[in-house]
């Protein structure tokens, strides 16, 4: 039990507050080697953290680092380190608190290292970086604790695999070090509490009271939603209205297309000139630091954003979270909705806008899922070997290392604790070797095995390329925007969307139309446009899929009688399905078949998610080929897939085979592009290949070559290759997400309603009119390049060149 | 294997779809920049260890190639060797290799930037060539009737980038062969200098497809990694 220095709670009670009973809790447990707190936002979760700290520096008598924040976000890091220095200064504690991040100066880095503070406020990626110096023993020594705040993000990606197997690097070095996860609600505290813990020690976890039940509706509209798209122009009015009515509002999108349309809209509407701001990831650095500081300081009504303000900066004042488009995923929800009112002990307020029909009935799932308090997630598989890869190439850059004493060290942690000895020695053999089926490298290995059995790196040298590309973050490939002449970068789109763009095409980047110029020194130039809408009106974001949990509720909901919980409108519309057709059900795939526009359509109720359902097209579409149907393209949403083509589909069974699916993810999507991108992320992750620097690819452009003949050229030669392995693994979830094909297989155990229609039905109507159709490749795309070269060459006057 | 057949300084050429060239009256072959022993090379002077499996997948191809034309000469236009170190170097059964595909016919090996010497693997090494009025060298002049390579030139066509042969009247550039080389623009400032009046393309891959430049530019898909 830590108990607070009197001038520390004299402090607390000059300003008449008083500690939660979860702060208290957290000073109670102070010595428990690991313990996780959860707590809603604004219920004092860092500081409850922190107490301890606080509590065990104030004598003055500790030496050196004592406690270590780790926080998913740079502007976390800094911000505490705000708030932490308030009652430190105010109190007079005898206790240096800095941040250290990929912001912080040269000098100051090597300072922390030599001299380093008592409490450092840092980042995964820059706490991996520390562990790879040689002097990192000396540093954390004397290390008690360590913090690491919004947990449940950072177990949600590689980056909590490589900040846990960096902590048991730590925990070697100082054996008593005591280790803090704060973490917001989440559905499965054990799974989070067995990533934090030492393995096998045990972990306590502290639920703080949860607070009031939050109000949560849908918004109610003049105007009835549109049958699809995901723009929700139509609740414009309806959102202003109720920014107006409130103090400050947060209004979520799904993705940076989405927020950027409606922003757009919304200043077309804005007709009392409210101050109102957008903030997303692909927005330039600086423009996103003006709206944070204006955000602060209490001069902005509204904020349009995306996930970038789903952690992070305490913004006070908002009384109002507006989630635009259906949630797919209650967890976040319910964390977004916590962002309105940081007040502990008063209701947070949100309202949901769906986007189109089919999301009215998500947006309805979603809200009675988080009445029912039935959170959502998927079970995390075991830590991924390309991080290990990457963990084994820093220890080396630490020093020599005992490869026993590494294992051992690993299988502490939680996501590791089932690794066995073969799978980390194939790891460290390819860290050493490459790995290779053809031992090419024995003179240039990476790694050497000493005659005292110790491994280190062959060139000391290489210590400075594997510390350059340490992190697990993978850089979406993004290309500047700049206004023509103009030096100031307005922000960021993805490469994929560029490469669409012909000169003349305007879109929508922070909040304004521009037309596309060319591309200069790979910076995309555009000039100001003051058209009313943009030519091409999205450019790709995340998009989220939305979870089987609540694709669950989906379905059942979808078995009701009738639907006295929706709006008429859509309640009409799933009876008319219901009457002409079928609605899906949980344990049976539906399939419709209808002729339309000319083509024979099917469309595969899978709901399997966005991504899977995809990868169903891609794999649909295949075997179709090989049948003889003639698919020509198809779309796919969270719930379906739509296929079209020459001929009808009539054995939908046959196409729908578990081993034919399976082996379609082994033959032939193997050659597709979604996989040739979870390759180049592992295999940066892995030290493979490095990061794209931005130097590397201005200079000695015909040297470069694309990571996809990499992994065509060991799909050939090596197809058992640790990364290709590594790859498959990445393939059931992700991009690919194979593994909730799998769960729709089991779900269903072959149960498939095929119906024939003769004309489209209600429920696959809106997906004629979605954006995203994939047209297939193959033979089809050479037939099109054929073409299109043609028609250049005739129109150049040039067609007596092609034989 | 489709091909581009045309007419080029008074011979007659064949642009074919794997990236070669074919000159039916010699009956030579030419291919440009190989690198052969690129993954050596990046192992030695990166520490990277990429799947050293280019030297066999480069010449796999090239022998696949020879075999179905069973051309007199083969000519290889520079940038064979990733580097003289890459060759001198390069594994026993990749040398076995090449003096199989050698075998019964004239082998010229031509200097690059990246090997400029002799390499001790037969056939003749010289720094340029001609076959009737053409003059064929890695690295482009100001000379007229002129195959080179050295760019490794890419073009888009309908969205989608492959290496390509570029050609007008007066010189002819060849894409690289090897299977570890990467691709230059055909809007890239030196492609452009060398082709100042516009150029035919012929892109590679599946089947040889011709297309005129200075038409339907989108900016190419840049990603990649640099050594």
């Amino acid at each position: 039990m830590t108990t607070l220095p009197p001038s520390i709670s004299n402090w607390f009670e000059t300003r008449g507050w008083s500690l939660h009973p979860h702060q208290i809790d957290m000073l109670t447990r102070a010595q428990d080697p690991s313990l996780l707190l959860i707590a809603p936002t604004g219920g004092g979760k860092t500081l409850a953290g922190f107490l301890p700290t606080l509590a065990e520096l104030a004598d003055g008598t500790h030496q050196g680092l004592h406690t270590l924040y780790v926080s998913p976000l740079k502007a976390l890091a800094a911000d505490i380190k705000r708030n932490l220095r308030r009652p430190v200064e105010d109190i007079g504690l005898p206790i240096r608190i800095e941040d250290r991040t990929g912001d912080t100066s040269y000098t100051q880095k090597r300072r922390q290292r030599a001299d380093p503070p008592h409490i450092l406020l840092t980042t995964p990626e820059s706490l991996a970086l520390l562990t790879s110096y040689e002097d990192a023993p000396r540093m954390f020594a004397g290390l008690q604790r360590v913090v690491i705040d919004e947990i449940h993000a950072l177990a949600e990606s590689k980056r909590g695999d490589q900040l846990m197997l960096a902590l048991s690097r730590l925990q070697s070095v100082a054996p008593n070090l005591r280790r803090v996860g704060l973490s917001a609600t989440v559905e499965d505290p054990a799974a989070i509490a067995h990533l934090l813990a030492r393995h096998p020690d045990l972990c306590p976890i502290l639920i703080a009271d949860a607070g009031p039940e939050p109000d949560i509706a849908i918004l109610t509209t003049d105007e009835q939603p549109p049958w699809s798209g995901g723009s929700a122009k139509y609740s414009i009015h309806a959102v202003l209205r109720e920014v107006k009515n409130h103090k400050t509002t947060l209004i979520f999108h799904n993705t940076r297309a989405q927020a950027e349309i409606f922003f757009h809209n919304l200043w077309l509407a804005n007709d009392d000139y409210l101050p109102i701001g957008i903030h997303h990831g692909s927005l330039d650095r600086t423009q996103r630091d003006r709206v944070e500081a204006a955000m602060v300081a209490g001069e902005l009504r509204a904020i349009v954003c995306t996930g970038t303000l789903d952690l992070g900066i305490d913004w006070g004042d908002v009384d109002l979270v507006i989630q635009i488009g259906a949630p797919k995923n209650v967890k976040r929800l319910v964390q977004r909705i916590g962002r309105a009112n940081h007040r502990y002990n008063a209701p947070s307020k949100a309202l949901l806008v769906p986007a189109n029909r089919f999301e009215v009935v998500e947006c309805v799932a979603a809200l009675e899922a988080v009445k029912a308090h039935d959170l959502d997630g998927d079970p995390r598989g075991a830590g991924p070997r390309d991080v290990l890869c990457q963990h084994i190439l820093i220890t080396a850059c630490a020093g020599p290392f005992d490869a026993d004493t590494l294992f051992n060290e690993v299988t502490t942690v939680g996501a590791y604790s089932a690794l066995t000895r073969p799978a980390f020695d194939d790891c460290l053999d390819f860290c050493a070797t490459g790995g290779y089926a053809l031992r090419a490298y024995d003179k240039w290995k990476r790694l050497l095995q000493r005659p005292d059995g110790l491994w280190q790196l062959r060139d000391p040298r290489a210590a400075q390329r594997i510390r350059m590309n340490i992190g697990t973050i993978q850089d979406t490939d993004t290309l500047k925007v700049r206004l023509k002449g103009n030096f100031k970068p307005l922000g960021e789109i993805e490469e994929a969307f560029a490469a669409t763009l012909t000169k003349g095409d305007t879109f929508l980047i922070g909040g304004q139309i521009v037309r596309y110029e060319g591309l200069r020194d790979l910076t995309v130039e555009v000039t100001r446009r003051a058209d009313k809408a943009p030519k091409i009106a999205t450019f790709a974001g995340t998009k989220f899929a939305t979870s089987t949990q609540l694709s669950a509720r989906i379905l059942a909901m979808f078995q009701q009688p009738d639907w006295p919980n929706l709006p008429a409108h859509t309640a009409a519309w799933l009876a008319l399905q219901r009457e002409v057709s079928q609605l899906p059900q949980v344990g049976r795939i539906l399939v419709e078949s209808f002729p339309h526009d000319g083509y024979a359509h099917t469309c595969f109720y899978g709901f399997a998610g966005r991504n899977a359902q995809q990868t169903l097209g891609l794999l649909l579409t295949q075997r179709m080929e090989e049948k003889g149907l003639n698919p020509l393209g198809f779309v796919a949403t969270d719930y379906a897939t739509l296929i079209w083509g020459l001929d009808a589909v009539t054995d939908s069974a046959a196409l729908l085979t578990p081993d034919g699916l399976r082996d379609g993810l082994e033959t032939w999507l193997a050659g597709n592009a979604v996989m040739k991108r979870t390759f180049r992320a592992s295999a940066t992750i892995a030290g493979l290949i490095e990061r794209n620097l931005p130097q590397a690819r201005k200079s000695g452009r015909q040297a470069t070559f694309s990571s996809d003949i990499l992994y065509d050229t060991l799909s050939k030669y090596d197809p058992d290759h640790l990364m290709l392995q590594i790859t498959r693994e990445e393939a059931m979830r992700g991009l690919v997400d194979f593994g909730r094909i799998e769960e729709m297989l089991a779900r269903t155990q072959g149960a498939i309603d095929h119906v024939t229609l003769d004309r489209l039905s209600p429920l696959a109507a809106p997906m004629m009119l979605e954006m995203g159709r994939v047209p297939i490749a193959g033979e089809a795309r050479e037939q099109l390049m054929r073409r299109a070269a043609a028609e250049l060459m005739a129109e150049a006057g040039l067609d007596q060149f092609n034989a | 294997m489709s091909g581009h057949d045309f007419q080029f300084c008074g011979a007659s050429l064949v642009a074919c779809a794997n990236g070669t060239l074919w000159l039916p009256e010699s009956e030579t072959l030419c291919v440009s920049d190989l690198h052969l022993g690129k993954s050596e090379r990046i192992a030695r002077r990166a520490g990277l260890m990429l799947p050293p499996f280019e030297t066999l997948d480069t010449l796999t191809r090239l022998g696949e190639t020879i075999t179905r034309l069973n051309p007199k000469t083969v000519i290889c236009l520079g940038d064979s060797f990733d580097d003289l170190t890459a060759a001198n170097d390069l594994a026993p059964d990749a040398k076995s290799h090449i003096i199989q595909l050698q075998a019964g016919r004239k082998w010229l090996w031509i200097e690059g930037n990246h090997d400029a010497g002799p390499v001790d693997i037969g056939g003749t090494h010289v720094a340029q060539t001609t076959i009737g009025n053409l003059t064929l060298r890695h690295i482009a002049t100001d000379e007229e009737a002129e195959i080179s390579g050295h760019y490794h030139p890419k073009h888009a066509v309908a969205g989608t980038a492959r290496p390509c042969f570029l050609y007008d009247t007066r010189r002819l550039i060849m894409p690289a062969f090897g299977t570890y080389t990467g691709g230059l623009r055909s809007d890239a400032a030196p492609l452009k200098a060398l082709f100042p009046h516009g150029a035919i393309a012929v892109l590679t891959g599946k089947s040889a497809i011709a297309t005129p430049l200075g038409k339907n530019q989108r900016p190419q898909d840049s990603r990649g990694m640099s050594y």
